[in-house]
């Protein structure tokens, strides 16, 4: 129940995010989206053994959590519930590299490092998608999709099933309280109506899928969803992508916090 | 179970990307084609049908614990498995963007694991075999339980095949396998057992439904030929031509090369890849910090290099790289502090 209440909540709290007017919000749409597939392109290009050279791109998700004002918690709190299985996949990787590396006047294991690694890439991948959704909003980001040129019936597609999300779990929260208050003490749905229970929630889908097309056939439903309005890109938007391009690409090519590192080490000796 | 981003690299991503886009495109015409608007709201609310229904907890009897459902077979049972595959692919778009499972560029690897597997492979060789002479419910039973458990199956197949070939883990091929198959097959035939459920009461309440989807969408031989050629073109020229821009990254084709030449060297003779050098030595900075010519070599060698330059880090580099990892942090913590206080000052002047 919590979770499928959390979920919902969830969904709403990136929905008002991406209503705020910063002028992160303000980046058009389509920008946004490459330069968040730019971002994740290069970070994962990285080899497995990287750690040092992949911290200046922690500079990405915090800019724009604090240049667009979204508070850092439930953006945190979803890189950490995606973090599971990742750190299933990634534990291996000690158990299976023991090979180890000094540095430091001390011993690491190789498999740390990549575990490390596996983690850092993780957190900031998950954090720019979400950045992503949070700053543009899911209309916005449909609008994007149909400008690289995605058929309009899979983003209609994505809109409505996006849309339908709320009334349906809040549908099935009425259900499984109904049930859970009939049958206390229980976890979960008994076996023997497992049929049923989902068999009736997709009988009023239909039934509910129906009263939708009928209403939308009688305001005019052509095949066309409306997004509303999308500025074209100006020169602002070229700005934003290229200066965040040119920062990854620099980032890449150089071991930033190792120049910063020798340049202070060479000072300070 | 969803890939991550972290987990893969560009090309495998790019890659399955491209094959996901393929058999997307094929399943958009056939969609068009075949079926009348009235579809449309109808695959949109049971996207979010079978997301709500991923929130259920179904009680396992006899373990203590709960299963949940994926929907990938029973899209395709409800739907057909066009629209089912596109169903399943925005439910996946909206599961990465809002709650961080999967990501962008492991959307494609998800799509395919989890759409593909299902609706064009287990769907029409083993639940529409069972089903060929009519449905009933023993049919219903048996070809629903098998197809999405083989479904799932393929699906935990591939992700472990697209794990190693990104050269992310450590872990070795048959230990995945080991691991990932049979927790699958548990979380498959629980699924299968759901969904088999839900299937038998919808036929017994409104049967229509099965019997439209089924008559009404033919997976004839030659379909599935244009399919598979379609997706085996784009892999192969997608892959093919991100591995060669993507070579500074050594991973996923370095370890198809080491397994299928016998060798971890990459010979970096082609004129592209001069450019690509040319250009990099251009954009690096600072070039007599002496870590520079070891980095762009790393990048255009291989792996194994790379393993074996660790060994030899000296203190003075690791130093360099701990006080400078340390500052970037730092740093990138710093701008978003003074972002955050320059922006409440502006605030508090325009009040």
């Amino acid at each position: 129940m919590s979770n499928i209440k959390s979920s919902l909540y969830n969904l709403r709290v990136l929905d008002d995010l991406a209503r705020k007017e910063t002028s992160i919000h303000l980046v058009h749409p389509l920008t946004k989206l490459l330069t968040t597939v730019v971002f994740l392109t290069v970070v994962l290009s990285f080899g497995r053994y990287e750690i040092v050279g992949l911290l200046p791109f922690f500079f990405y998700p915090i800019v724009i959590i604090t240049v667009a004002e979204i508070p850092l918690g439930p953006i945190l709190k979803r890189v950490l519930l995606a973090m599971p299985f990742i750190i299933g996949i990634g534990i291996f990787n000690p158990v299976f590299d023991q090979q180890t590396m000094s540095a430091f006047g001390l011993i690491f294991s190789k498999g740390w490092v990549t575990f490390l690694s596996i983690l850092i890439k993780s957190c900031v991948c998950v954090g720019a998608s979400l950045l992503l959704i949070a700053t543009t909003g899911m209309d916005s980001l449909a609008a994007a999709l149909r400008m690289l040129k995605v058929p309009k019936i899979f983003v209609l597609q994505l809109l409505l099933t996006y849309r339908y999300i709320y009334v349906l779990i809040e549908e099935i929260s009425h259900m499984m309280l109904a049930y859970s208050l009939r049958a206390p003490r229980q976890r979960g749905i008994h076996p023997r109506v497992w049929g049923s229970f989902v068999g009736q929630l997709i009988l009023r889908t239909f039934d509910r899928a129906q009263r939708i097309y009928d209403s939308m056939a009688l305001r005019n439903f052509n095949g066309e969803y409306h997004t509303g309005k999308i500025d074209k890109n100006c020169w602002k938007d070229m700005v934003y992508l290229f200066g965040w391009c040119l920062f990854f690409i620099i980032a890449r090519t150089n071991n930033l916090p190792m120049l910063i590192g020798s340049f202070i080490t060479k000072v300070v000796n | 179970m969803h890939m991550a981003d972290a987990l893969l690299s560009p090309v495998v991503g790019g890659s399955m990307l491209a094959a996901s886009v393929v058999v997307a495109a094929y399943s958009i015409k056939k969609t068009q084609n075949e079926l009348d608007e009235k579809k449309i709201p109808l695959m949109g609310v049971i996207g979010a049908f079978v997301f709500a229904a991923q929130m259920i907890n179904f009680a396992i009897p006899g373990t203590g614990s709960s299963g949940h459902i994926g929907g990938g077979m029973l899209l395709a049972i409800l739907l057909g498995p066009y629209a089912g595959f596109l169903t399943m692919a925005s439910i996946l778009m909206i599961q990465a963007l809002f709650f961080g499972d999967g990501g962008l560029l492991a959307y494609g690897s998800n799509v395919f694991n989890l759409g593909f597997f299902t609706c064009f492979v287990a769907y029409p060789l083993i639940y529409k075999w069972f089903t060929r002479k009519g449905i009933s419910p023993k049919r219903i039973f048996w070809g629903t339980l098998i197809s999405v458990v083989i479904g799932l199956q393929l699906g935990a197949f591939s992700l472990v095949l697209e794990t190693l070939l990104s050269g992310k883990t450590e872990l070795p091929f048959v230990t995945f396998l080991l691991l990932m198959q049979p927790i699958h097959l548990v979380i498959g035939i629980v699924e299968g057992l759901i969904t088999a459920g839900v299937v038998a009461f919808v036929w017994r309440e409104r049967p229509e439904i099965l019997e439209k989807t089924s008559a009404g969408l033919p997976l004839g031989k030659v379909s599935m030929k244009k399919v598979l050629t379609g997706l085996s073109i784009a892999v192969v020229v997608i892959g093919g031509g991100l591995s060669w821009f993507a070579s500074t990254d050594p991973d996923g084709l370095e370890w198809s090369v080491e397994k299928t030449g016998g060798t971890t060297e990459l010979e970096a003779s082609s004129s592209i890849h001069n450019v690509l050098a040319d250009i990099q030595s251009k954009i690096t900075f600072l070039p007599d910090y002496g870590f520079k010519t070891s980095e762009s070599d790393n990048e255009v060698k291989a792996t194994a290099q790379i393993e074996e330059v660790w060994p030899a880090v000296n203190t003075g580099t690791s130093v360099s790289g701990i006080v400078g990892g340390a500052l970037t942090l730092v740093l990138a913590g710093l701008t978003g502090l003074i972002i955050s206080l320059s922006k409440k000052r502006k605030e508090k002047a325009t009040l």
